[in-house]
């Protein structure tokens, strides 16, 4: 293949092969015609077709990652949010539940008031009842004590075998039983 | 250049390789007719169309890995051009993008063995790196007028460099397409003609062809990197010229 080519060369251009190629001026009109093609061809390749597209696609990619990411952001936002509420409604349940047992507790313990204050009030009621019927029974002891005696007195000065005067008699016990 | 010593018939063509020739017969080359060139140039328009077009097709949110290899060199000539010639450069970006991904696919096409390097020549890289120059000198002188100039007057030096410094810059400025074009193609046609070389070598030593033949391998690992950084070289300097043409004030 080299000899050839060389051989053709050689035939071609008087065996100029022998320095070097790049600088065989016969050929510069050939090579720049058909570089300044290919550049005007790879130009509009690119700046029709290919530039345009993958510079879209970069920037859609970079929209799709900076939307996904705020997207983050804010479910992250959210779910911090829902924490919260989740804890203030915790707090909040546990406020009542505090609250409602002291209620509980104070109606309960207004009614076991309640309660202790009649039942206080129904003692003392029948205590004083008692009383009364004691009082009264100690005072019907009394008046039938001053009958028996003053009864007894009479019969025991009968006994004596004087006549007995009711009323002084009556008298001397009574003045007696004060006494 | 093409080294002839040739005992015991040890032919070694290593320029050969970059012979422009027409493709179907003929020994004339006129400036139309469709030669090695333009067979290699098409085959870079098909890849780039391959892989940026048909590639992309998918238009995914997830890529398919065609897609991402195309995002990549879209992303990484992209964030290149906005790094150096500044937000106002990114206009010009699919210009940038043109020329370094002919120049990375011209590269790599030429890395095929018995393939033809189009970006080894000097026609073709001085051809871009004149097209670059002309191009940011004008622009430079659009956007500016008179104010371009300011791009060879230092006012951060002392006044009394200033003149001299001015000189240096006005060479500088008008040697950028030589040095732009020159290190493309002389990197490319070295590492090719290295390889051609030691191919020469592999084919008279027998056994010991084992030496050539790892020296080859080695040297074309180097050579893949250098077709990329080439091109990389390529783009960024194109950018550094734009930069001066849109911002001349240093």
């Amino acid at each position: 293949m080299a000899t050839e080519t060389h051989a053709a060369d050689a035939a071609a251009h008087g065996g100029e092969a022998v320095g070097m190629p790049q600088l065989d001026f016969s050929t510069f009109p050939n090579q720049i015609f058909w570089l300044v093609v290919t550049l005007v061809v790879i130009y509009f390749v690119l700046s029709r077709i290919a530039l345009p597209r993958i510079g879209a696609v970069l920037a859609e990619r970079q929209g799709t990652i900076s939307n996904d990411i705020a997207a983050a952001e804010e479910l992250k936002l959210k779910a911090q949010e829902a924490e919260k509420a989740y804890e203030k409604a915790l707090a909040d349940a546990r406020a009542e539940a505090q609250r409602i047992v002291g209620e509980a507790k104070a109606e309960i313990k207004a009614d076991l008031d309640a309660a202790t204050a009649k039942a206080d009030a129904e003692i003392a009621a029948r205590a004083a009842e008692a009383e009364k019927q004691i009082a009264e029974i100690r005072a019907n002891a009394m008046q039938s004590v001053t009958e028996v005696a003053k009864a007894t007195a009479v019969d025991v000065v009968a006994a004596l075998g004087f006549q007995a005067d009711a009323g002084a008699v009556n008298a001397a016990v009574d003045s007696k039983l004060k006494g | 250049m093409a080294s002839e010593e040739a005992p015991s018939g040890l032919q070694i063509h290593p320029m050969d390789q970059f012979i422009v020739k027409p493709l179907f017969g003929g020994d004339a080359i006129h400036w139309y007719t469709p030669t090695n060139v333009t067979l290699w140039m098409a085959l870079a328009v098909l890849c780039v169309v391959l892989l940026l077009v048909i590639g992309t097709r998918g238009r995914a949110i997830v890529p398919s890995r065609v897609q991402s290899i195309a995002e990549l060199a879209y992303g990484f000539v992209y964030k290149m051009v906005e790094d150096v010639a500044g937000k106002d450069g990114l206009k010009y970006f699919p210009y940038i993008m043109t020329l370094f991904i002919f120049i990375v696919f011209a590269n790599f096409l030429g890395l095929i063995p018995m393939s033809f390097t189009t970006t080894s020549h000097i026609a073709v890289t001085a051809t871009m790196a004149l097209a670059v120059f002309f191009a940011v000198t004008i622009l430079g002188i659009v956007k500016h007028g008179v104010g371009f100039l300011s791009l060879f007057w230092i006012s951060s030096a002392p006044l009394v460099l200033r003149p001299i410094l001015a000189i240096i810059e006005v060479i500088s400025y008008f040697v950028r397409p030589v040095s732009h074009s020159i290190r493309l193609a002389g990197n490319m046609m070295a590492g090719h003609a290295v390889i051609k070389v030691f191919a020469g070598f592999a084919g008279v030593l027998g056994v010991g062809a084992v030496f050539p033949l790892a020296a080859i391998t080695a040297v074309y690992a180097l050579e893949t990197l250098v077709s990329f950084i080439q091109a990389y070289v390529f783009a960024i300097l194109t950018c550094v010229y734009l930069r001066d043409a849109l911002h001349p004030h240093h």
